[in-house]
């Protein structure tokens, strides 16, 4: 009720402003679907994608990224650098100097309270702050004034926009969240479904895992924007389904991630009411080879640990020819289309961090036989390789996921030419990635030779993602299984040229490094067999204008910006 | 009925007088027929029609193509004859529906009997039956898999071990409405003149139940039964959705028609095809199952 | 009657009681974790510190003990604190899901009027186009309506609602334009043209069930009546003059009922349960799509609760239907 009575007043308040804000809110309603619904509002307790981008039509960092991967300023003024002494000389501390005469949707001030206030929240022990990486290395926030953040960091730190920066960590407004911090925070379910914020849009109605109602924010910084009155987001069904709502039935004027296969974008598209857009960041379907051995006949705390190397995948050359095996411009030209590309590279993208690699993008099966009869395998009476009466055979391991079964199945082909028995096996997603220490079928443990699916680093600069394969990260029953390190890769070298990444501050040696690290988990060792670099697919109707899908931050990050096609 | 119980029957020529009735119903022929010429397809089938052998590459070439001479059903999204791939699935498809109903169908008549029947075991038997209804399926057949698929796997084999879990599994959830419905029939037969005639002259529950109870809840049974197939075809490929079902390059009917799915505007033919062997299955068995009820009627074969 | 049905009530508080543990156990013995739709750029600490917050990783027993505690003291409390204005509840937690930290109750809230007017229309439709099927096709063995309504019944229950519906989609929204595909829940009915808009966008997924569950019911309505048609009472009322439509609507209905009112009484806490795919396809956020995407988030709380109400449901219409039972037939006695 109060929201209300608030929200009269800001019409009213609205009617008496003078004409710079004749556009704003002259495109009627905007309808956005989701494949997966909106669960909840809060970036910081939220379970996925779906709802950090929902909530970044309402909330908003200090500072966005561009599809390009460039900072842009959103509540701040610019930019803090070196250069223009937002960043200390010893990199361990950044300014931010918030736009004057910022407001909150209800009217009241943004200040530098806030920002601090939100570190607090998410960096407070009991929150399960899912976004706590972002807040790691910090060892203070303070308001130096009214509208002035001062991070400070723990020492040198290389890439100091980490807080406050895109989507993923938006400022939260104290005076709503006040009473939410640490083991309070899930209680708070008004806060978390309904957050005040800055964005050019603020929430008016949430029914959980279903729709989102939006009006636009009559405080918003830009008068003239945002050009929608009113915002809807529907969530459920499939990627299927909301395609169709755009593309074919026109219901709808945006959908995210409508990933379907490429005859049906084709046949989509033709209907002539929208059009797919694609965004690539770093995500990388992956074959992982594992490194140890996942025999069931092995004690149980033994299987699948660094004690037992792998009998067969240890030696480079079987795995380099099982990685020269596959035609990856097939299995993009059956599974993704337009929405990816063949790569060779755990990091490919952006422009400057990828590295050339690209050795792997033609087929070689002769050479790829050659280098299994080099390494031993020879074939035997039934087609099947064998070494010292070891039949060469896999189990590869998967999602359940229609691409993915298509991939498993060319895959099988391409292997068995090869002279490889290939056992296939598919696990439901919530168990292969739920990590549950208990269930024989995650990820994390890898009972299997080889297994595929997608990963992405979160932001441009790889550092965090890269460190995913230090020795100290491979999973293991000390560790309950937890640990990103799929493969159980270990090089003390690749161990020791991380460490450097860390400290190393210059741009163009960070980016050296990153490539020289890719190249040594990739082509090096070919413990990783990348496939495809994806993108996100998204749909968008021919009357809504001002579309810039972006990989780096929020797809949705220039939602105040897009427009009715009239 | 009071009629055929007093009349000693003489076996033999009860089942003749059955098969001509049968016989003369004309729907249950073609029933008999289609289901006949769908097994011997799917036994015989995959040995007579044995696919080009064709690298990815080629294969890809012929992607989503229609019916053809070379490819009876047209090919699929990465080239594989539908053909080769339907008769492959309908093994599978017949052997689960098959097996998965008649575990449901005896369980289920089993337990529906006994509580009918039985007032003392009413109490405990529904209240399991409640249980089974209340349970949530996917949770269950996860920890299903989670326990059993290993174990199982490693006795007999991982195809072997994945079809006996996935009927058992089938079976095991899908019982329940059977159980409910013949129990409900049994409440008001054993109240009827002739199980108390029956029971007055001492006959034991043994021969009441199978020779009056029985015969009389078999056409709820037959409905169930015809239900339970199609359910099992559908259900397994919902199975292999939570990787319970058989390895992924493993085709069954109901995983092509939900494969076919997302092709259904560009290649219609694509779900046509697993749609339709499924739905055949399941008339024919309708139609026997007709014929059976007729057939088993003494008052109808009379006639 | 009332004596049975009184000790079947007493009896179902154990029996709710102990199928309310299994439950539990079953959910959370269930390999998957909430944190399976957090991205894999959250690393293993994050997750471990979110699973605290939760609660998810104390002991089942004390989980299963503070769920039942939520259950039947503090969200009863809460109800009775918002009719009396009472305080009983202050300072309780309420049963929040994992997955949406919302309370469990007022997401069941939102979503029971969907589930209502869609699954329960679509069952509502089934029963009556099936009933009467089921009654003519018998009473004309092997006639062409007997033969058209044995396909249309093959047909509603051999095709699954994940082809059906999007066939439906297909051909009455993308080719003829006249029904929405997804459903819109923020629709209020408040005057003849909003109340249009929600019968149009009702219709594909009433049309989807509708077919299904007519299907079955009408084989189990036709094979119940052709049983009795025969009947010795059949041909002594045809003998004593009775009318055709007497004999057949009063006398053979009444008693081929039983097993129609067992799988009626089957499909109504079904009705509760929803039609996940169905309202998965079409965007009804119905108590069928939360309970699978909780399912699929492992979201204990949350399925717990509703496999609990689910249960609750069927005892109570397990009981209805042994009621029912006694009503149609004299004959049968539970005492």
């Amino acid at each position: 009720m109060k929201l209300r009575t608030a929200l009269l007043g800001a019409v009213a308040a609205l009617g008496l402003a003078p004409a710079a804000f004749a556009e704003r809110g002259t495109d009627g309603e905007v309808k956005l679907t989701f494949p997966q619904a909106v669960s909840i509002m809060n970036t910081y307790l939220s379970g996925g994608t779906k709802d950090i981008y929902a909530a970044s039509m309402v909330v908003e960092p200090l500072a966005g990224l561009t599809p390009e991967g460039v900072l842009v300023p959103k509540l701040v003024t610019e930019i803090p650098t070196l250069e223009n002494g937002g960043i200390s000389a010893d990199m361990t501390s950044i300014t931010w100097k918030l736009i004057p005469g910022l407001m909150w949707s209800d009217g009241t001030p943004v200040t530098a309270d806030d920002a601090v206030f939100t570190w607090q929240y998410c960096t407070h022990p009991e929150g399960g702050c899912s976004q706590a990486t972002k807040y790691e290395g910090i060892a203070s926030v303070e308001a130096v004034d009214p509208s002035t953040i001062k991070v400070t960091f723990d020492g040198p730190k290389a890439n100091p926009y980490t807080a406050f920066v895109s989507a993923l960590s938006p400022v939260l407004q104290k005076a709503q969240f006040e009473a939410c911090l640490g083991a309070a925070a899930p209680t708070c379910t008004d806060a978390n479904n309904m957050p005040i914020g800055t964005g050019p849009f603020k929430v008016t109605g949430f029914t959980v895992n279903d729709t989102v109602t939006m009006a636009m924010n009559e405080n918003y910084r830009d008068p003239a924007k945002p050009a929608f009155a009113s915002a809807v987001i529907k969530g459920g069904g499939d990627a299927e389904g909301s395609a169709r709502a755009v593309m074919e039935t026109g219901e709808f004027d945006y959908a995210w991630n409508t990933q379907i296969p490429p005859d049906s974008q084709a046949a989509m598209s033709a209907a002539g009411k929208g059009q797919f857009v694609v965004a690539f960041g770093t995500l990388v379907e992956r074959i992982e080879m594992n490194t140890t051995d996942p025999d069931p006949a092995l004690p149980e705390g033994e299987r699948a640990t660094a004690k037992h190397p792998h009998p067969i995948l240890s030696d480079i050359k079987v795995r380099t020819a099982l990685s020269k095996a596959i035609d990856r411009t097939i299995l993009v030209e059956v599974g993704y289309g337009a929405g990816g590309r063949p790569t060779c590279n755990v990091i490919p993208g952006p422009e400057g961090w990828a590295s050339d690699n690209d050795g792997c993008i033609a087929q070689d099966m002769e050479g790829a036989k050659a280098l299994l009869d080099e390494a031993g395998w020879v074939v035997g009476a039934d087609g099947i390789r064998e070494k010292d009466g070891k039949k060469l055979k896999l189990l590869y391991q998967t999602t359940v996921n229609p691409i993915r079964q298509d991939f498993q199945a060319l895959v099988k082909d391409w292997w068995t030419e090869l002279g490889v028995e290939v056992e296939l096996k598919a696990i439901d997603p919530g168990v292969f990635f739920g990590g549950d220490a208990g269930s024989p079928d995650t990820f994390q443990k890898f009972y299997a030779d080889v297994e595929m699916y997608a990963n992405n680093s979160e932001s441009p600069d790889p550092e965090s993602y890269l460190g995913q394969y230090q020795c100290k990260n491979a999973p293991s029953p000390e560790t309950q299984w937890q640990g990103e390190n799929i493969n159980r890769f270990c090089n003390p070298d690749y161990d020791a040229l991380y460490a450097t990444l860390a400290t190393t501050t210059d741009l163009a040696a960070r980016q050296d490094i990153a490539k020289k690290l890719n190249d040594m988990v990739t082509k090096d060792s070919m413990t990783v067999i990348p496939l495809v670099h994806r993108g996100t697919l998204s749909a968008h109707s021919n009357a809504l204008g001002g579309v810039q899908i972006n990989a780096w931050d929020s797809e949705l990050w220039n939602v105040a910006d897009w427009f009715r096609v009239k | 009925m009071t009629e055929a119980s007093t009349t000693p029957p003489k076996p033999a020529s009860q089942m003749r007088d059955i098969w001509n009735q049968f016989r003369t119903h004309k729907g249950a022929l073609f029933g008999l027929i289609t289901l006949g010429v769908l097994i011997f397809a799917v036994l015989i089938g995959p040995f007579l029609w044995i696919p080009e052998k064709l690298t990815v590459a080629e294969a890809i070439k012929l992607k989503n193509q229609g019916p053809s001479l070379r490819f009876p059903f047209g090919t699929d999204q990465l080239g594989r004859d539908m053909f080769s791939r339907m008769l492959l699935a309908g093994r599978v498809s017949l052997a689960v529906g098959f097996v998965a109903m008649t575990i449901a169908i005896v369980f289920g008549t089993f337990i529906g009997i006994m509580a009918g029947y039985f007032r003392r075991l009413d109490g405990p038997l529904m209240r399991l039956t409640d249980m089974f209804l209340a349970l949530p399926l996917i949770p269950l057949l996860l920890v299903m898999v989670m326990l059993f698929r290993d174990r199982v796997a490693g006795l007999i084999g991982p195809e072997l071990g994945a079809f006996t879990l996935i009927v058992f599994a089938i079976g095991i959830t899908s019982w329940m409405s059977t159980a409910r419905i013949v129990r409900g029939e049994v409440l008001t037969l054993k109240e009827r003149e002739y199980v108390l005639a029956s029971r007055s002259i001492g006959a034991r529950p043994n021969r009441i139940i199978l020779r009056h109870i029985l015969p009389n809840v078999i056409s709820p049974i037959m409905v169930a039964a015809t239900l339970e197939i199609a359910a099992a075809i559908i259900t397994e490929s919902v199975l292999s959705f939570l990787g319970l079902g058989f390895p992924p390059d493993f085709p069954t009917w109901g995983r092509l028609l939900f494969d076919g799915l997302q092709y259904m505007q560009v290649y219609p033919e694509r779900v046509v095809w697993p749609g339709l062997a499924i739905s055949l299955t399941v008339l024919s068995v309708n139609y026997i199952g007709d014929g059976l009820r007729d057939a088993l009627d003494p008052r109808i074969r009379g006639r | 009657m009332l004596t049975f049905t009184l000790r079947r009530l007493l009896l179902a508080i154990p029996t709710l009681l102990v199928i309310s543990l299994v439950i539990f156990l079953l959910v959370d013995l269930a390999p998957g974790s909430p944190m399976s739709e957090i991205p894999l750029t959250v690393p293993p600490d994050v997750r471990q510190k979110m699973i605290e917050a939760l609660g998810a990783d104390q002991p089942v027993f004390y989980r299963y003990f503070l769920w039942l505690r939520q259950f039947f003291w503090v969200e009863p409390a809460y109800v009775i604190d918002g009719w009396f204005g009472t305080t009983w509840a202050e300072g309780e937690q309420r049963i929040l899901s994992w997955q949406s930290r919302s309370p469990v109750f007022t997401i069941i809230g939102q979503r029971i009027p969907q589930t209502l007017t869609v699954i329960g229309t679509a069952y509502l439709v089934g029963v009556l186009i099936a009933v009467p099927i089921g009654i003519y096709s018998a009473y004309r063995q092997y006639s062409v309506f007997d033969q058209a309504g044995t396909l249309f019944a093959m047909i509603g229950f051999s095709v699954p609602t994940f082809f059906s519906g999007t066939l439906f989609i297909i051909i009455f929204a993308v080719w003829l334009g006249w029904f929405p595909t997804k459903y819109d829940t923020q629709l209020v009915v408040n005057d003849w043209e909003s109340f249009l808009q929600q019968i149009k966008q009702m219709a594909l997924p009433v049309m989807t069930l509708g077919l299904a569950n007519a299907g079955a019911i009408s084989r189990y309505m036709r094979s119940s009546m052709l049983d009795n048609m025969g009947m010795d009472y059949v041909r002594t009322a045809r003998a004593k003059g009775m009318s055709e439509r007497t004999v057949v609507l009063k006398h053979v209905l009444r008693n081929s009922l039983i097993p129609v009112v067992t799988v009626i009484a089957l499909g109504i806490p079904a009705i509760f349960g929803g039609a996940i795919i169905t309202e998965n396809l079409f965007g009804v956020n119905g108590i069928g799509a939360a309970l699978i995407g909780a399912i699929h988030a492992n979201d204990i709380p949350m399925v717990q609760t509703l496999a609990f109400i689910f249960a609750v449901l069927i005892v109570l219409f397990n009981l209805i239907a042994d009621v029912l039972y006694g009503l149609l037939d004299p004959r049968i006695r539970y005492d």
